[in-house]
């Protein structure tokens, strides 16, 4: 064989080339996520001599990005369970926002009611959004993606998308094409206290508070409880976690169910946090919260959760200075080039896949 | 034969392919009906019927379809963003073929092979055939613009870059009216760029999509036409199975001296090409180009088609395009709702608009679950599927469980 007609590959390139280039990309990585924060910081200390401004716009996305993130687990446990990239969570998420809204009125909880009723309101309403939404992504499972287990890669795909195009029909039937107010039973652009010149709204701790809780519950079911270790035996290796007596298909109804009910919670979060829910909010969460868990890395749970924080902060900066309408082209040019430093995602391990 | 029926021979029997190969003459003679039969098939109908209507869209997302399964059925590379070709081809018409650079040359406009009457008229006007070039071109182009940061990538990350350039094209689409170049605006945003120029070809009158649609159809047809020999040609060639070895095994293909870099960028730009040809025409055709029809969900449309069609399998994408603009355009708007839909003829005051997107949901999951490999699937795909493999295919059968 010639020598000329091998690709250079990076193997050849001597010890110290491969530590510089990937310092190289370790820094691109780095001015990449940086460069619209400090870009917006330094303009902000020349007008306002302080960054207070910056602190808003990091504390709006936090908030934002915590409801990404309960939606962008849900894709990223499904993703790395079957390598499914499960269009109809966005979806499921919405049908949650939409089971909330409906039990404000069952439960009669209007803006007059007192605090202690809204709170246990809301703790009932956030279970049975959970309840509803997992038993739905289970359903969802069992009739669209298990009978095409052994099918073509790329066979779920359509039905999910087909699963989508139904739940949304399913809430346009429900509630109409227009956007549902929702009573902002919280209020939630009260302030309630101030950091360093950061408001911080009810809004913001119910978001904050709710999330928080539930990534860690799921965090660690996930790495310390026996279905948790079956799960992760199951994303690994199927066929092997099969003949080690672990029930697949179990399991990945569980997967399923854990994924519908943080996509419950995050409907009820948003639809208290935005008061605002519409029957193709879905679509749209589902787009964002997809790219925050491919930018984490996909099947990475903490990836998943610092992909839609990421996202979350790039979305209020860019709404509160660039403009809303360009936010949608921020966020994905941020994905690109984040994608290209680091072609596994932030927090992805990177592995070989054959074929 | 009862008694002499061995192992051996029921094993031979069953190694017969599960559909007979029809032989050249007869494949020949049924693709002459089939022309034939499309070139006829508008002279049944009113010239400005709405069947017609859906299938010229129908031909036109055909093309689409052929060049996007280009991308992920050769190729294997799951582009989620094809909805920025359609985007590409559709602008490149608009700003070449219609007023809307009227300041252009102190008012007067620039011509280039247009018919009299547009000649006359403020903005760019291209000739219809030089257009479709300048959008193959354009978005071939754009095609290896979006393919090159995922070259690193693997599986489903290519899916997200690709979606994520199909989702920024679409959004400076949709903004473009506040971009200006030199005074120039990038588009018309949702308002959408509008009159479009009409198809003009060399010896006819332009056409109209007022009077008769006939004429595009035949357009449309010839389109699929043309990219339909390009494509099987494409798959038989070299370049055609470097893109399957590299979607199979892309490791094992790059050890036997295939390029992968100039492979990979080639599907896309091909892919590309097909997607704003079809653009381009679509742009003509439909006499508008707006923001609002580079929607993600265009994409999905298209890869729909891809899939339930077959991946890879040329025939199966044809009818796989065919079956879903049907359904899309014409079966829910038409048949099923609508003033002259079959709920109303059987005097039942119901409606399926309401519906209209759980039903094609719906007709998504069960055609898929029907048929998991798609309507048509790829023959190197059949038999992985059922293993009836020949002799000579064994190194096709996947040892993947």
């Amino acid at each position: 064989m010639e020598a000329a007609s091998v690709p250079r590959t990076p193997r050849r390139q001597s010890k110290a080339a491969v530590a510089v280039r990937r310092f190289v990309s370790l820094y691109g990585l780095i001015i990449v996520l940086l460069i619209l924060p400090v870009v917006y910081g330094i303009q902000d200390l020349q007008q306002d001599g302080n960054l207070v401004r910056l602190g808003q716009n990091f504390k709006d996305g936090l908030s934002n990005g915590a409801i990404w993130a309960l939606i962008a687990l849900g894709y990223t446990l499904v993703y790395g369970i079957i390598e499914l990239i499960n269009f109809a969570h966005g979806d499921v998420f919405m049908i949650g926002s939409f089971v909330t809204v409906s039990l404000f009125g069952t439960i009669g909880l209007t803006l007059t009611t007192g605090a202690l009723g809204v709170g246990l309101g809301l703790v009932v309403c956030l279970l049975i959004a959970m309840v509803v939404c997992g038993s739905l992504n289970v359903m969802i499972e069992r009739v669209a993606y298990r009978p095409l287990r052994g099918a073509p890669k790329l066979a779920p795909l359509i039905t999910a998308v087909g699963m989508s195009f139904i739940l949304q029909n399913v809430g346009l039937l429900w509630k109409g094409g227009s956007h549902q107010s929702v009573p902002d039973l919280l209020h939630s652009q009260q302030h309630v206290f101030t950091i360093l010149g950061v408001t911080v709204t009810r809004g913001d701790l119910l978001a904050i508070c709710a999330t928080v809780p539930l990534v860690i519950l799921l965090t660690s079911f996930i790495s310390r409880s026996r279905l948790g270790k079956a799960m992760r035996a199951t994303a690994q290796d199927p066929e092997a976690a099969r003949l080690m007596g672990i029930n697949v298909d179990t399991t990945i109804s569980l997967t399923f169910l854990l994924g519908g009910l943080l996509a419950g919670a995050a409907g009820l979060i948003y639809a208290v946090y935005q008061t605002d829910a519409w029957f193709f909010q879905g679509f749209e969460a589902g787009l964002i919260a997809f790219t925050a868990a491919v930018m984490g890395g996909i099947g990475n749970l903490r990836g998943a959760v610092l992909g839609g924080l990421i996202i979350g902060f790039i979305q209020q900066i860019s709404d509160n200075r660039i403009g809303a309408t360009w936010t949608p082209v921020i966020v994905f040019a941020y994905l690109v080039l984040i994608m290209v430093f680091r072609p596994q995602g932030l927090l992805g391990e990177e592995t070989r896949e054959a074929g | 034969m009862s008694a002499a029926a061995t192992p051996a021979t029921t094993k031979r029997a069953r190694r017969v392919p599960a559909m007979p190969h029809l032989s050249g003459n007869a494949n020949k003679l049924l693709a002459a009906v089939v022309i034939l039969f499309a070139i006829l098939l508008p002279l049944f109908y009113d010239p400005l019927s709405g069947f017609i209507d859906a299938t010229t869209t129908a031909l036109a997302y055909v093309v689409m379809a052929l060049g996007l399964n280009i991308v992920v059925g050769f190729a294997g590379l799951l582009d989620l963003g094809y909805v920025a070709f359609f985007a590409i081809g559709a602008y490149t018409m608009g700003w070449l073929g219609s007023g809307f650079y009227a300041q252009v040359n102190h008012g007067k406009g620039v011509h280039v092979a247009v018919s009299t009457f547009a000649q006359n008229l403020p903005g760019i006007h291209i000739n219809f055939l030089l257009v479709l070039i300048a959008a193959m071109i354009i978005a071939a182009a754009l095609g290896v613009l979006i393919g090159t940061p995922t070259l690193r990538l693997r599986g489903d990350y290519i899916a997200i870059v690709t979606l994520a350039f199909g989702e920024i094209i679409g959004r400076v689409a949709v903004n473009g009216d506040s971009v200006k170049i030199g005074g120039y605006a990038l588009t018309a945003g949702r308002q959408g760029i509008t009159p479009v120029d009409p198809i003009k070809l060399p010896g006819l009158a332009p056409f109209s999509n007022a009077i008769n649609l006939r004429p595009w159809y035949w357009v449309a047809l010839g389109l699929v036409l043309i990219v339909l020999v390009v494509n099987i040609r494409l798959r038989d060639s070299r370049l055609g199975r470097a893109w399957i070895a590299l979607r199979e095994d892309e490791v094992a293909a790059v050890s036997m001296g295939i390029p992968a870099v100039k492979t990979k960028l080639l599907a896309y730009a091909t892919g590309a090409a097909f997607g704003g040809l079809s653009g381009a025409f679509l742009g003509s055709y439909l006499n508008t180009v707006n923001a609002d029809q580079f929607e993600f969900s265009f994409s999905i449309f298209v890869l729909a088609m891809v899939i339930l069609g077959g991946l890879g399998s040329i025939w199966g994408v044809v009818v796989g395009a065919l079956l879903l603009s049907y359904i899309n355009r014409y079966l829910i708007p038409n048949v099923l709702s609508g003033p002259d839909g079959i709920p109303r003829k059987l005097g039942l005051n119901f409606d399926f608009t309401e519906l209209s997107f759980g039903i094609f949901g719906f007709l998504l999951v069960i055609m898929m679950i029907l048929r998991p490999a798609g309507l048509i699937p790829e023959r190197r795909r059949r038999l992985e599927l059922t293993g009836e493999a020949g002799e000579g295919d064994t190194e096709l059968v996947s040892v993947r469980a």
